[in-house]
């Protein structure tokens, strides 16, 4: 019972990693990029590619290469096609789930349809047992990983200029273009952020779970879900839904099974959101609709 | 003098609608039967089927901008009802379906019970998806939950509702789904006369439905719901309750989805969680995007075209199909908003030298007057 | 306003028109014996999650129609494959095999992989009173006049799995799978072969397809403190499931998961580091050792790449096409009814050795075999049945599984 905690913990990692990007791409562009689960797959994939140079220490090279592939992805997503639909949301999320589903196929004709796999860095074989309860050193290292990022973008955020324009753009896009925030290119940066840390998460989960073309679409619901359920734009938010919602799984499946707290999580969302309708944390905007 | 411009002379607008309503009818009920062998007419009555269902979402999308990611629940819901009445039609009074047998069900769950009447499983074919579509309308629309944010949790529901149904399998038959049907309604469904007549069934709903849902958007109620698309707040503001218009409208799609499904059952002979999670019905949302979300007949179209190229390019390209279909995405999304409707629209007014009213803008789209 | 009218009809009709185009293209119809080939019919997942697994067994199937036609191929006639994607999506199965058998008029139908694209497709066949060729080992508790199993039923895969694991003394045993058919059904016997051998099962799980989150499971398996998993895990799931075991410290020393959906295909993608050691339960290894075995894996070699792999169900569609070449040449025609008459006590050595047909269920007589991964990602056999098993689809000859079916 009490080994759940640290299971609970560690899914709230994992989902934090997987929202955090999309927290932003979200929130202050309102992009719903399905294809936020295939940079989470192209993360992955750099990891497999990168152990013939480094063996078993891929895993760590790749974090921040993984980054900047995943991110320049998105950042060749912005400027050829997503720039183009703001103001309309919705017809974003057709025009990412067509490139994703171009993106699996690539991986395929690429990687071959069979899983790969990335051997875990020697390092954190082994366990760490602490009062009664013991830790992968894997969920550990996707723990401090999460843990890592949200301060990255905490930093980010409130203590340098870009990150202030960041915000200053989620809170009020024209009020901000007004006051010189170039917002074209705080959106560039934010797309490249926001992909770039689905290639972090990519690189993480190599580490607990298979590498496949279909990688992707086996974290976006669940993504989407943490960013809803925190509120968009919110690093707070993410936070907390993320860790409840890893909480609520692990205990619910100790109690029950897998399919069932998969279920009772989609059911609290739902039943959450009749009480907060936009999300733990509101953003506070003066924006009229 | 254009043709197009003669052909006005000769009729008003109203009557060239009939008639050419009548030649589609007429093409489906009378040429396409003639024309298509059996095993091609029964594949056009499973496009005509997912048509059904894209009609609703044309309504609920085009007209009213719920961006509804769960349609495959309402369908499934829909095509469980029938799948179990017509199960426990094969297994006899008293006897189990199949796959209860193999999952060591002995006793005929509570559930199943009332199916056994044809009559209540074709009501509960449209109670039972109205029913969860206006609980879960009224719940989301009441909050003003909207946009991107219903998108998500439609999706959730989709996810949610295949895994429990793919997890009840003493209930549900688990990933199999229903299957296997010996009589429906009295008739063999491999017969080849039987699938005619499910064809003929098919069309003819499809053609009620569709009169249906025009009538509903030539209503008022169907000019509150674009105006609640365009600009809710304001209706709110005219003392309007744009949660009630949504629900009805979100319900009615639910109850096309319901009916969509029950009559794929039948024609296809299967309902499993494989045709309701998310994939699905986002396939199905892209389809009527391609056909022209905004009219519904360009839903329709749309319902029936990526089905058909679904079959007949995965039959020989399956590899290229992938990159096709996401290509066509792209491309359509990004170039053609309005879907082949709009295409055809734009195509009209070049003919009828009228000023090309395709806006390049994208917040001009929904605000655009919207042709039903 | 008043053209708007116009305009929606015309997209109506364009619908329509395109639609009929679109289906009605004519397709010539031939009959299975056109002038100097036979055709057949192949129908497996190309695309979608299950084409993984599938598209090998295609592979296999056509390598061994090749073979055949280059020896002459039967009847004099050459046979000409029809290749179909099912989609992994059970209703694209039914409608391809209504396809194959009313349009293209095959002779017969190698296809599927799951259990739920096999029940889709069979009404199909029933009623068209065509033959389905089904590759997979699978739950049992089913025999249709017209489909042939040449993968195992459950007394050829997972009572010599349990044989196994009693005779290495384990008698706690914890049972994961994936919420489908098979596990439930696989775990439905060997709940009643624990009762009646001593064995005791500790714990049943289930996870949805496709699940990789696997931490409270393996928390549950551990605390559960077992002698032995029993792993019916299907797909994805295996990799996370691996992964997660061995970093929580199960190895295959302390604690053994015998997995009977894990061939030599799936070894690379979970990481052999992840799984070494561990046993699985099927009818075939690539290391098999018998002279048609060091043919068959020599000639996927040269024909596919010398990188891949061979593994049981790839053997078993492979196994399929000769078993129907031999019955359709005992029988003289590809007439269903004769051929069905003709297969009964089929004989062949193939890669896996002796299997015969049997006349009562049309399963094959196969021969089980233990094995456990190695370091090399090859799995090498340390338990086999001896001879083939007679297959036993309702476990009739079982008395402890009364009741079951």
């Amino acid at each position: 019972m009490i080994d759940q905690l640290p299971v609970g913990l560690s899914i709230a990692g994992a989902l934090l990693l997987i929202a955090l990007g999309l927290t932003f791409t979200f929130g202050q562009m309102g992009v719903i990029n399905m294809a936020h689960g295939e940079f989470i797959m192209a993360g992955a994939y750099t990891a497999y590619l990168l152990q013939d140079l480094a063996d078993d220490k891929a895993v760590f090279l790749a974090l921040p290469v993984a980054f900047g592939v995943a991110g320049a992805m998105g950042l060749i997503l912005e400027r050829l096609a997503i720039r183009r639909f703001y103001g309309r949301p919705l017809d974003t999320l057709l025009l990412t789930w067509g490139v994703s589903l171009v993106l699996q196929q690539l991986a395929r004709d690429l990687f071959g349809a069979p899983n790969v796999n990335v051997t875990a860095p020697g390092l954190l074989e082994g366990r760490l047992a602490l009062g009664g309860m013991t830790i992968p050193y894997t969920r550990l290292f996707i723990m401090v990983l999460a843990v890592a990022c949200v301060a990255a973008i905490w930093l980010y955020m409130n203590r340098s200029r870009q990150g202030r324009r960041m915000r200053a753009v989620m809170q009020n896009r024209e009020l901000a273009a007004c006051s010189g925030v170039v917002t074209e290119r705080v959106d560039q940066l934010t797309f490249f952020i926001g992909s770039g840390l689905a290639g972090v998460a990519g690189v993480a989960l190599t580490l607990i779970g298979p590498i496949g073309p279909s990688l992707g679409t086996n974290y976006i619901v669940d993504a989407f879900l943490v960013v809803v359920a925190g509120g968009l734009g919110r690093l707070r938010g993410a936070v907390l839904a993320a860790l409840a919602l890893g909480l609520l799984n692990s205990f619910v499946e100790f109690w029950t099974d897998a399919s069932s707290a998969k279920v009772v999580v989609f059911v609290a969302i739902v039943a959450f959101l009749q009480v907060r309708p936009q999300g733990m944390f509101v953003l506070r905007s003066r924006a009229l609709t | 003098m254009s043709v197009l411009a003669q052909g006005r002379t000769l009729l008003t607008g109203r009557a060239r609608g009939y008639v050419l309503f009548a030649a589609v009818a007429l093409l489906l009920l009378a040429i396409a039967p003639a024309a298509l062998d059996p095993f091609r007419l029964g594949l056009l009555a499973k496009y005509l089927c997912f048509a059904i269902a894209a009609l609703g979402i044309g309504l609920a999308w085009g007209q009213g901008g719920m961006m509804t990611l769960g349609q495959g629940v309402f369908f499934g819901l829909g095509g469980y009802c029938m799948g179990m009445y017509l199960k426990l039609k094969d297994a006899g009074s008293g006897g189990l379906p199949d796959f209860m047998v193999w999952s060591g069900v002995e006793e005929l769950p509570a559930l199943w019970e009332p199916f056994r009447s044809p009559f209540f499983a074709l009501t509960m074919v449209v109670v039972l998806p109205v029913a969860v579509a206006a609980v879960l309308g009224l719940l989301v629309f009441r909050q003003r939950v909207r946009g991107a944010y219903f998108a998500i949790l439609s999706q959730a529901l989709a996810a949610a509702f295949v895994i429990w149904l793919v997890g009840q399998q003493g209930l549900t038959g688990g990933t199999n789904g229903l299957t296997n049907f010996y009589d429906v309604f009295g008739m063999d469904p491999e017969e080849e006369s039987t699938q005619r007549t499910f064809y003929f069934v098919v069309v003819v709903v499809l053609g009620a439905l569709y009169l249906l849902a025009r009538q509903l958007v030539k209503s008022r109620f169907g000019r509150l719901l674009v105006a609640i698309r365009d600009g809710e707040d304001r209706v709110r503001f005219l003392g309007y309750n744009p949660a009630t218009v949504k629900t009805i409208t979100f319900a009615v799609s639910a109850a096309m989805a319901g009916i969509a499904g029950a009559l794929y059952v039948p024609v296809v002979g299967i309902i499993s969680p494989a045709l309701l999670g998310v994939v699905p019905s986002i396939e199905l949302l892209v389809a009527v995007a391609i056909g022209g979300r905004f009219s519904l007949a360009g839903a329709i179209l749309g319902g029936v075209l990526m089905n058909w190229a679904h079959t007949t390019l995965s039959e020989n390209w399956p590899e290229g199909w992938t990159y096709l279909q996401g290509g066509l995405f792209i491309l359509v999304i990004m170039l053609a908003p309005k879907g082949i409707a709009g295409l055809v629209n734009q195509a009209g007014d070049l003919l009828a030298r009228r000023k090309a009213a395709a806006p390049s803008a994208p917040q001009a789209l929904a605000k655009e007057e919207v042709p039903v | 306003m008043r053209i708007s009218h116009w305009r929606k009809m015309a997209v109506m009709a364009t619908a329509a028109a395109l639609v009929l185009t679109a289906c009605g293209e004519s397709e010539e119809t031939a009959s299975a014996e056109n002038g100097d080939t036979i055709k057949v019919g192949i129908l497996h997942s190309l695309s979608g999650t299950m084409a993984i697994s599938e598209v090998t067994v295609k592979n296999s199937e056509l390598m061994a129609i090749e073979e055949i036609n280059a020896k002459g191929g039967v009847l004099g006639k050459q046979i000409e494959p029809v290749v179909e994607d099912g989609a992994s999506d059970w209703p694209t199965f039914a409608e391809k095999a209504r396809k194959l058998v009313k349009k293209d008029k095959v002779a017969t139908v190698f296809g599927g992989w799951t259990s739920a694209s096999r029940k889709a497709m069979l009404p199909v066949f029933e009623a068209e009173k065509a033959l389905l060729w089904y590759p997979v080992q699978y739950e049992g508790l089913e025999s249709s006049p017209y489909i042939y199993y040449t993968g195992a039923t459950t007394n050829q895969q997972i009572i010599p799995g349990l044989d196994y694991l009693k005779s290495q003394g384990k008698k706690k045993i914890f049972l994961v799978g994936s919420d489908y058919v098979f596990p439930r059904t696989a775990n439905k016997i060997i709940k009643a072969y624990a009762e009646a051998n001593g064995m005791e099962v500790v714990g049943e799980e289930y996870t949805p397809l496709g699940h990789t989150e696997y931490g409270t499971l393996v928390n549950k398996v551990m605390s559960a403190k077992p002698d032995a998993v029993f792993n019916t895990l299907n797909g994805d799931s295996n990799v996370a499931f691996f992964k997660q075991f061995k970093a929580a410290g199960g190895t295959a020393e302390s604690l053994p998961v015998l997995s009977v959906s894990i061939a030599e295909e799936e070894v690379g993608g979970i990481g052999v580091d992840n799984i070494v050691g561990h046993p699985v339960a099927w009818n075939y290894y690539q290391t098999t050792d018998n002279p048609e075995n060091k043919t068959f894996v020599e000639a996927f070699k040269a024909k596919y790449g010398q990188e891949k792999v061979t593994s049981d169900p790839m053997e078993a569609g492979y196994n399929a096409v000769y078993l129907w070449a031999e019955s359709v040449k005992k029988a003289g025609t590809t007439e269903v009814e004769a051929v069905k008459k003709a297969s009964a006590g089929v004989e062949l050595k193939l890669p896996e050795g002796l299997v015969t047909i049997d006349g009562e269920n049309q399963h094959v007589h196969k021969t089980a075999r233990i094995g456990v991964i190695q370091s090399d990602g090859l799995i090498k056999e340390v338990w086999s049945s001896g001879e083939p098993i007679k297959p036993d689809p309702y476990l009739k000859t079982y008395p402890w599984a009364e009741g079951l079916s």
